[in-house]
């Protein structure tokens, strides 16, 4: 492993309006690592994923991959980036015009300009890596379940041999033991690539099962971090309180708007 | 004073909205003129607004030359102009009525088409999911529609044309007793080229605004399904307007060339 981190934030601030979703995130993933992030509804996941990925601007912080600053990057120096990257959304988000043969091969075809025969190949390789026969690579994403939907997400997100892999809400809306499917494939499909990953749930169970290390987020800050066999003697009522899903402790959950 | 805040901030917002709009137009043309092209894409696109816009479009030129035809003659009737049909349904049809009639019909059936497809696409977060696959959703989404919207409607207004001046000498022709051969020959007589390049120029800029309202509404739609229909609401009524307001600009330009 080498010193540099393959991930890191340094003080990344986001605000909408005067809501401040991030407060200064601080956080390294080393290459080769699963870290997953945890916390509960509105606590600034999703904006960090998305900070990441060139979705959203933070206001201020830096964010590095591979030691180089990839805040303010566009045209072909932020598609070099964007090559390293692979990203399962939380609802799949496959194209729902396109065959999944097209999906999984979408980012080879169109991101690389692969020609579309052996796309197709690769396509169905990863499909079948995720327990999926080559039929089903001719089927549209409407004729498929929620499960089959987030394999084929899957697939399309390691399609392109990325070197991380962002993870959004990966078992949400999916059935205990599909999650755990869902959960074997991602930890199969990361050490295969070698691949870091980044992940980001509210599910305990998944996370215990991809996680290297855990950090948790609280009001858009990292307030503990450490081994996920650490995380039940963590020491922080925080993170006590999210593990064991009890509403009573220091975290309040808003229930109304105020 | 909550009445000048609201005044305001009324403002702000459509100040705001303006400001995006360009941003978004000068961002997608821009993308027009840069590889990579998706020519499958713009093909699909050129089929979808072109070939299956052409019963529509036909349709609306066919009765409003017919309707045309039959209101300028009772009216002409009234100072004895009854010949002065055929040049009346000419120079309207393609001067006027087929490019904006076009026009309304198109952004009815494409805008909120692409509005809804695009919209549907945000709040799916397969936009984002076209980012993270290193593919420009400008250039994927955007530019196919632009292009397609300014090419394909000049073709359907120049059918339209044609269509409609059909529609007008069928009715002139077997219903208002007009000799054929005379009645094609009016149409002919005082018809200039600038009549029919206004109205295809006309035709470019309504293809343009349908498909840029389209997918400016559908890319910034918010919040599911109310958002994408929304969305598709805004896309129909502001392309409308927009081809209504710049109708009068364009005509004002040949007009006072």
């Amino acid at each position: 492993m080498t010193d540099i981190p393959k991930l890191q934030f340094a003080g990344v601030q986001k605000r909408f309006g005067s809501n401040r979703v991030l407060n200064g995130i601080d956080l390294e993933v080393m290459p080769g690592e699963s870290l997953v992030v945890i916390g509960g509804s509105g606590s600034g996941k999703s904006v960090m994923l998305k900070c990441v990925l060139g979705l959203l601007s933070p206001d201020s912080g830096s964010i590095k991959v591979d030691g180089r600053e990839i805040i303010g990057t566009n045209g072909s120096e932020r598609a070099q980036v964007m090559r390293k990257f692979g990203m399962l959304f939380q609802g799949s988000a496959l194209f729902d015009s396109l065959p999944v043969w097209q999906n999984v091969a979408f980012g080879l075809i169109q991101g690389r300009g692969m020609e579309p025969e052996p796309a197709k190949a690769i396509a169905l390789e990863k499909l079948a890596a995720v327990g999926l026969r080559d039929e089903i690579g001719d089927l549209y994403p409407a004729e498929l379940s929620g499960g089959m939907q987030k394999r084929v997400s899957l697939a399309r997100a390691v399609a392109a041999q990325p070197e991380i892999i962002f993870f959004d809400e990966p078992t949400t809306g999916l059935d205990p033991i599909m999650s755990d499917v869902i959960n074997n494939l991602i930890v199969k499909s990361v050490r295969e690539l070698g691949a870091t990953a980044l992940s980001i749930t509210h599910d305990m169970a998944s996370a215990r099962k991809i996680a290297d290390r855990v950090a948790m987020i609280y009001q858009g800050k990292i307030i503990w971090q450490g081994p996920i066999g650490e995380i039940d003697r963590s020491g922080s009522d925080f993170v006590d309180q999210f593990i064991n899903g009890r509403a009573e402790g220091p975290i309040h959950m808003q229930v109304r708007a105020n | 004073m909550n009445l000048l805040a609201a005044i305001g901030r009324t403002f702000i917002t459509f100040l705001t909205n303006v400001g995006r709009l360009v941003l978004f137009s000068a961002v997608s043309v821009s993308h027009c003129a840069r590889p990579p092209f998706y020519f499958r894409l713009i093909g699909r696109q050129l089929i979808d607004i072109g070939y299956y816009s052409l019963p529509v479009v036909g349709l609306t030129t066919l009765f409003t030359g017919m309707v045309l035809a039959l209101q300028s003659y009772s009216g002409f009737a009234r100072f004895n102009a009854e010949s002065a049909v055929a040049t009346v349904v000419v120079l309207s049809i393609t001067r006027e009525l087929a490019p904006v009639l076009a026009g309304l019909m198109v952004a009815g059936r494409i805008g909120a088409s692409m509005a809804a497809e695009i919209g549907t696409m945000r709040v799916t977060e397969q936009i984002d999911a076209l980012t993270t696959l290193s593919t420009s959703p400008f250039k994927y989404l955007v530019v196919p529609r632009l292009i397609a919207g300014l090419t394909m409607l000049p073709i359907l207004v120049l059918i339209g044309d044609m269509v409609g001046v059909f529609g007008g000498f069928l009715i002139g022709a077997y219903k208002l007793g007009f000799n054929p051969s005379s009645y094609i020959r009016s149409t002919w007589e005082f018809l200039e080229p600038v009549d029919v390049i206004s109205g295809l120029v006309k035709a470019s800029v309504f293809g343009f605004l349908i498909a840029l309202m389209g997918c400016y509404h559908g890319y910034h739609s918010r919040g599911g399904a109310q958002g994408v229909g929304a969305a598709t609401t805004n896309s129909v009524v502001s392309a409308s307007i927009l081809i209504l307001i710049s109708n009068y600009g364009i005509t004002d330009l040949f007009v006072n060339r």
